[in-house]
């Protein structure tokens, strides 16, 4: 299998542990991964300012990954949430799939339609399987409590999106099950992690962020599990903010999905990139069996 | 006489040039907090920076920058290696000619006691290192011209700095090949340094010169008889040979040669050579003058940039060498563009034609910008929405060949307009995100500042929003409006609306506040009820819209199936496009 990795703005800047531990990951899975330097921005920020602009930057990457007639897999769920939108449109619509193949033929691209864009635990639960991926289980965690946050732009809209059931999803669950964690049940686990309004309207962002980390503290969870870039940024960068500028006592670190599973799997520390987390995460050796 | 007051002339503009370029460096200011440090301070701490990193363990990274990123250039070769080889061949060939031909009396005759331009090896390298920069400017030329790529943009500087070489080195080449041609520049020579005023003797040499030293004569024409030439060549080697090699060792100027040969006689006649001299000497004297003006300046400025940049680190340097540094960069900077091929946002250049989107060109503007030229409104506003429109994805710092830290740049800028500037709708997108996880950076006082200027300008075009207690008449129904929210597929969807209010109760955002509707101004329900009874005002002019963490939550328990996060979306553009028209 090969698929054009995505990796979007933000990992490169502030989350390189992201692409580093998803590689060491997928490549455990013969899941070939080709780099497209020519990617751009998704889109995504620029959905509250210009619609076309926004469909034109997200077809762009497309049209750069059907050239070379790749999938694409993204690790940001806004990114993917942002190529699946536009994705659509492109389909659905053909006289405005028209307009922007016009502009994008100014670098000689084009878009029909033809390739398929999947998130990054898809893949895992999709393709690889999760008998697979237990057999490449080798330190098995116990007694470990994971919250997973599902993130908005992976579920919703989900006639658009088509990643799980948006009421009752269960991929990121089962996924975290297979690392012999346990994935509890809590009551803000579909809800937004508050990234997108920060910036916007910091402190709506944060009041949105501590809430949920007030809900997964107090389902018992021994940390977060996040599987996209800004769900990530928010429960680690900026929950550190929260702490400095907020009283609160329900810190509750997150790791991304890509470290778990690699911890599991026996994969090298540094690809882990575990210590470029913002809050420490260094006490989850603590749950393996075999420690 | 002339040479050596136009060399002094352009020596003194070059001179003031570089003052006046270098004192910008310590008075320009491109930040909010540049703004507060004095241009004694800058100067004092950049001496103190510059002692304290090279009496330092850093020089050791200096040195290996300088080897590897200033001398081979190992960042444009990570590039692209045609790139790397175009401005390898222009660097190391022009260099080596400045300090070999054009100082040759300072440089070559001080390393070479036999050092004559016209003789091996130093004639055949001359031509060598000539062809090496030509070759380059070929290369430069069919990037440039020829290789159609998008979003790279060749400006009147860039043209300029091709034209100067291309002069230089071409009126340095046909000056070569007039001269080995010349008659009367062979005659001067014998007058001058011949030591037999035996006109048989001169003839002879005069024939094994047109025979062969490419030497085109009036008075006589091949074939000559072996006998003279056996004299020809004697003289030759008694007074000539030990400054003359064989032309065809210049291989430029005399492949030159060979072909003007037929005119030879009408172009030394018409004095050409002594032309082509004033051509060749004159444009290195514009090229030196102009230099601190032109991008050409980057030969000494980017140098320093890459070296500065490998040492200081955000965060860590003293911020006064910040902001000089950041002045100093802009001068670096040699327009190749790396950072806007590279540039995550450049493709929204395609849809807004703001050309500062790009970075490149962004830079050329902020250059403007921060000298104090009077920038147009409308100019002004480009520039902000050019640093607006950026991901902070940091491509551009990474990539840039002279090592300019790009993003630190448009950040500084980005803040000081938003401050200063009139008001910028992109500070309500998803580009604000950096701002916001970096808020701590910014002026922390005025943080908020921006944010409510955008919204404080939807609100000023929103009449009704500021009258919540006024009854509505529905005969105020603007349909023109209503009619155009259809620019996503799923916008219309606003019709089919019938008010349960399923959105309002599952919005994360409304279920934060005690008093939702006060903050927020409409709940979703109502925003949908506006779009429906057409009120622009009430649509575009809630706090709902900004606050939206589109999450979806709405759109997806709809039982209507009215796309609710999508019609917010649409109706975010259309208050952008709406503020943006009334201000234009």
């Amino acid at each position: 299998m090969n698929y054009a990795l995505f990796i979007g703005c933000n990992i490169p800047a502030h989350l390189n542990q992201y692409e580093s531990s998803a590689r060491a990951v997928l490549g455990k899975f013969n899941i070939d991964l080709t780099d497209i330097t020519e990617f751009n921005c998704c889109g995504y920020p620029m959905r509250n300012i210009d619609h076309d602009a926004f469909v034109l930057s997200s077809a762009r990457n497309l049209a750069l990954a059907a050239k070379k007639d790749l999938n694409i897999i993204s690790l940001c769920k806004c990114c993917y949430g942002s190529l699946k939108k536009a994705h659509y449109l492109l389909k659905e619509n053909s006289s405005f799939r028209e307009n922007i193949n016009r502009t994008l033929n100014r670098e000689g691209l084009r878009f029909e339609g033809d390739i398929e864009v999947k998130h990054f635990l898809s893949v895992l639960f999709h393709e690889v399987g999760l008998d697979v991926i237990t057999e490449k289980i080798e330190y098995p965690f116990k007694n470990l409590k994971i919250a997973t946050h599902y993130g908005c732009h992976a579920l919703r809209p989900s006639n658009i999106v088509q990643f799980d059931d948006p009421v009752a999803p269960i991929i990121f669950d089962r996924l975290v099950e297979v690392t012999g964690a346990m994935s509890v049940d809590w009551p803000a686990k579909l809800d937004c992690c508050g990234a997108p309004l920060l910036g916007i309207n910091n402190d709506l962002s944060m009041d949105l962020t501590e809430k949920k980390l007030k809900s997964g503290k107090q389902s018992g969870a021994d940390y977060l599990c996040s599987a996209c870039t800004y769900c990530q940024i928010q429960f680690d960068h900026v929950q550190k903010m929260i702490q400095s500028m907020r009283d609160n006592d329900h810190q509750l670190p997150s790791l991304l999905y890509s470290q778990l599973l690699g911890l599991s799997m026996g994969i090298e520390r540094e690809l882990l990139g575990l210590e470029l987390n913002h809050l420490p995460i260094d006490r989850i050796d603590d749950f393996f069996i075999t420690s | 006489m002339f040479f050596s007051i136009s060399l002094y002339v352009a020596l003194t503009i070059f001179g003031l040039g570089l003052i006046y370029k270098i004192s910008t460096w310590f008075r320009y200011k491109i930040s909010l907090e540049a703004e507060k440090i004095s241009t004694s301070e800058r100067i004092t701490r950049a001496i103190k920076g510059i002692a304290s990193t090279i009496f330092s363990a850093k020089i050791l990274t200096l040195i290996k920058v300088l080897v590897l990123d200033v001398i081979l250039q190992l960042r444009i070769l990570r590039q692209n290696f045609l790139r790397w080889l175009t401005h390898i061949l222009i660097y190391v060939g022009f260099m080596i000619l400045l300090l070999m031909h054009a100082l040759e009396d300072f440089v070559s005759s001080e390393l070479f006691t036999d050092y004559y331009s016209t003789i091996n090896p130093f004639m055949f390298l001359r031509d060598l290192l000539g062809a090496m920069v030509i070759l380059g400017i070929a290369l430069g030329i069919y990037r440039r011209f020829f290789l159609k790529t998008s979003r790279l943009n060749t400006n009147a500087m860039d043209r300029y700095a091709l034209i100067i070489l291309a002069v230089i080195m071409l009126s340095g080449i046909f000056l070569e090949s007039t001269k080995i041609v010349s008659h009367s520049r062979f005659q001067d020579m014998v007058d001058e340094y011949g030591d037999s005023d035996n006109k048989e003797e001169i003839s002879a040499l005069e024939a094994y010169w047109v025979k062969d030293f490419s030497l085109v004569s009036p008075n006589i024409e091949g074939p000559f008889k072996s006998e003279i030439l056996e004299s020809g060549k004697e003289v030759h080697e008694m007074n000539c040979a030990g400054c003359h090699s064989r032309p065809h060792w210049a291989f430029l100027g005399y492949g030159t040669a060979t072909m003007i040969k037929s005119f030879a006689l009408g172009i030394d006649r018409a004095s050409i050579p002594t032309v082509l001299w004033y051509i060749h000497f004159l444009a290195c004297w514009i090229g030196l003058a102009y230099l601190p003006f032109s991008k050409m300046f980057h030969i000494l400025v980017s140098p320093l940039s890459i070296l500065a940049n490998s040492v200081m680190e955000d965060g860590k340097s003293h911020p006064v060498n910040i902001a000089t540094r950041q002045v100093m960069e802009l001068d670096a900077c040699t327009h190749c563009c790396t950072c806007t091929l590279n540039c995550s946002a450049g493709v929204f250049y395609e849809h807004f034609s703001n050309s500062d989107i790009l970075p490149s060109e962004k830079l050329i503007s902020i250059k403007a910008f921060v000298s104090g030229k009077e920038l147009s409104q409308k100019e002004l506003k480009a520039i902000q929405e050019g640093v607006c429109i950026c991901t902070n994805c940091k491509r551009c710092t990474v990539v840039c060949p002279v090592g300019i830290n790009l993003q630190e740049l448009w950040f500084h800028v980005r803040e000081l307009l938003l401050q200063r500037g009139q008001p910028e709708l992109l500070v309500l997108s998803g580009f604000s995100y950096y701002r916001g996880f970096m808020k701590s950076d910014v002026d922390v006082e005025n943080y908020e500042r921006p944010l409510n200027r955008a919204r404080e300008a939807i609100a000023v075009r929103c009449d009704m929003m500021k009258r919540p207690n006024e009854v509505l008449s529905i005969t105020n129904m603007d349909k023109g409006f209503k009619n155009s929210l259809k620019m996503s597929d799923q916008a219309h969807t606003f019709k089919v609306c019938f008010g349960c209010e399923t959105c309002t109760t599952v919005c994360p955002v409304v279920a934060n506040y005690d008093n939702a509707k006060d903050v927020l101004g409409l709940l979703p329900h109502q925003v949908m009820h506006a779009c429906g009874l057409g009120m622009k005002d009430l649509a575009l002019g809630s706090n709902m819209l900004w606050d939206c963490l589109t999450c979806y939550q709405c759109q997806e328990q709809c039982p209507q199936g009215v796309c609710i996060t999508d019609v917010l979306y649409e109706l975010k553009n259309e208050a952008v496009k709406y503020v943006k028209d009334q201000s234009s």
